[in-house]
């Protein structure tokens, strides 16, 4: 129970911090950028003016919710030990996988609140054009939750790479995977059309081995009012959360053995 | 039970870029420390003792050896409950004001919320900052920030305290005050083990200390056994002598200095200062005072040091190691 406890105290903390940071800045570009879309789509589209909408509403979730996930992401474990913060921390009865859960939950709680406040600015957007909402608008609902999805496995990968490198070559390296995991489908598909066995073979590690971000995609699904299927939604959850699990795992497997000189 | 037990401890980094070199920061220190009592650890930069305490802290592993803290082996992190830490030049998070921090400080030893206001409210006072409990730390002057430091360390009410360097970056005034602090921590019967390279310090709190150079313990022992064990010379102050007496002190080995009427002359150890004494009384001279001057720790440490210097020249020159300050 002490053990949940520190770590909700350090999940609480993290969150605190990126808002006195001012992160959450990001939102009034958001709010920003959704009335001057909203009011410019109304003037010059008719018929397809819901569908950008909807687009443009939820890439623009997704592209700052990943901005945050990386750069924040790739801070949470190295600018603790940069600034020796890390001292306080760990000299007292806070374990290291305590750290890592706490640290990453913050980070996820951060995101899950500036995800809901933007999707709040989302519906007002679509009720500004629309002066109604119904119950289909909420379909996208469903594609917001899937960059949830992204976005908590964007943020175990930044954490893993800031585990075993240097806060810039973890933002590549988180970004770089972020990028192939949408193409995994692709990268598959080259493979089998390679004569070389050790491409083949390259190509089915990778595959395998990063996470398949391509599933999660529903955006332009939902901006045309397509439904999510329950087993969608089940299996990508599941998806998501061992692909986390695995990836925290890993990170925390890496912190235990670190040393801070 | 003893507060702090370590067998051999020996720390190796590895140095060199492709193939590492394994460098020795700490080469088998054992030194036990009982509880209630004040311990330093001396040593000039580079000799080891933020290694050590990092040790003790499980910041980082020993190499070799092993070490207890109030009887747990030192991955036991539950006895980090009962424990105190203030790392040497501590930071803190810049936008959390000083009573924010020590609430989170509290809430990571789970005291319930009444409790962490309590404490937290107590030790700004303690340590001078309750002026400062609204303002971010960000604010903070370099002293300011140590004595949050000392704060966040005794907020559970320790048993056992380490303090790295706690003097460093105080004004006399904030040097005084810490001295005091840890004076009532002793008082309360609390075990303090800290670090420091500042020997006057050391002087005035420590009931036993160790003394490390280049990784190894050179001496360790209750500072009075030390210090009053050998007279390092003996002041022998006298009033108008005539000028045939000082030139008698040459044959002694005594130096001597005037100031005014008076004359300070000093006798080394081992000089037979009763005869001085005698020749004095007769030569008309009046005796104001004579003074044993024992070693001081400073002597002291001097000696420990040069001598290992001595033995081994070329380790003291690789000089100190990365992440010792």
């Amino acid at each position: 129970m002490k053990a949940m406890n520190r770590v909700a105290s350090i999940a609480l903390h993290t969150f605190k911090e990126a808002v006195r940071d001012k992160v959450l800045y990001n939102l009034v570009v958001f709010a920003l950028l959704l009335i001057g879309a909203a009011i410019l789509f109304s003037s010059i589209s008719v018929g397809i003016e819901q569908i950008i909408m909807i687009d443009l509403g939820l890439s623009s979730i997704s592209v700052f919710g990943l901005i945050m996930a990386i750069f924040i992401g790739i801070g949470l474990v190295s600018k603790e030990i940069e600034r020796r913060t890390i001292y306080h921390i760990l000299s007292k009865p806070v374990r290291r996988v305590e750290f890592i859960v706490g640290k990453y939950l913050g980070l996820v709680l951060t995101l899950v609140i500036n995800t809901a406040i933007m999707t709040a600015g989302f519906y007002l957007a679509i009720y500004y054009q629309k002066r109604s909402l119904g119950a289909e608008d909420f379909a996208p609902l469903s594609a917001i939750y899937f960059i949830l999805l992204q976005l908590a496995i964007v943020v175990g990968l930044a954490i893993f790479f800031s585990c075993i490198s240097t806060p810039v070559l973890s933002a590549v390296f988180t970004f770089c995977v972020y990028v192939i995991g949408h193409f995994l489908s692709e990268i598959r598909w080259l493979g089998t059309t390679l004569h070389s066995s050790a491409a083949k073979w390259v190509t089915q590690v990778l595959y395998y081995l990063l996470p398949n971000l391509s599933d999660f995609d529903f955006i332009t699904r939902a901006a045309h009012g397509e439904k999510m299927s329950s087993s969608l939604l089940v299996s990508n959850s599941l998806y998501a959360l061992l692909y986390v699990t695995v990836l925290i795992s890993a990170s925390i497997l890496i912190f235990e053995e670190r040393e801070f000189k | 039970m003893l507060a702090i037990e370590t067998k051999d401890l020996t720390k190796d980094y590895g140095v060199g870029f492709w193939k590492k070199r394994p460098r020795r920061v700490l080469d088998g220190l054992s030194i036990q420390v009982e509880k209630s009592e004040v311990f330093g650890l001396l040593g000039p930069n580079g000799a080891g003792k933020s290694t050590t305490l990092k040790i003790l802290l499980r910041l980082i592993f020993p190499t070799s050896g092993s070490a207890r803290i109030l009887g747990k082996e030192l991955d036991d992190t539950s006895a980090h409950a009962r424990i105190g830490f203030l790392p040497e030049n501590p930071s803190f998070y810049d936008n959390l004001t000083a009573e924010e921090f020590l609430n989170y400080a509290g809430e990571l030893f789970s005291l319930p919320a009444a409790e962490r206001r309590r404490r937290a409210a107590r030790l700004l006072a303690q340590v001078g900052l309750e002026g400062a409990r609204d303002v971010q730390v960000r604010k903070f002057s370099k002293g300011m920030v140590q004595r949050l430091g000392i704060a966040q360390a005794l907020i559970n009410d320790p048993e056992l305290v380490f303090l790295d360097e706690p003097m460093s970056g105080l004004d006399p005034l904030g040097r005084r005050e810490v001295r005091d602090l840890i004076l009532d921590l002793k008082q309360e019967g609390k075990t303090v083990f800290f670090s420091t390279h500042i020997l006057s310090d050391a002087e005035m709190l420590c009931d036993r200390v160790a003394i490390l150079h280049l990784g190894r313990m050179q001496g360790c022992g209750e500072l009075k056994e030390m210090l009053e064990m050998d007279v390092a010379k003996t002041e022998i102050m006298i009033q108008s002598p005539p000028p045939e007496l000082l030139e008698g002190f040459k044959a002694h080995g005594g130096a001597w200095v005037r100031t005014g009427e008076r004359v300070r002359v000093e006798i080394p150890s081992g000089s037979d200062v009763s005869a001085v004494l005698g020749m004095i009384l007769q030569s008309g001279a009046e005796v104001v005072s004579v003074n044993a001057v024992k070693i001081s720790l400073e002597d002291y440490f001097m000696e420990q040091v040069g001598k290992d210097a001595r033995i081994a020249p070329e380790k003291a020159a690789v000089g100190p190691a990365k992440g010792e300050r």
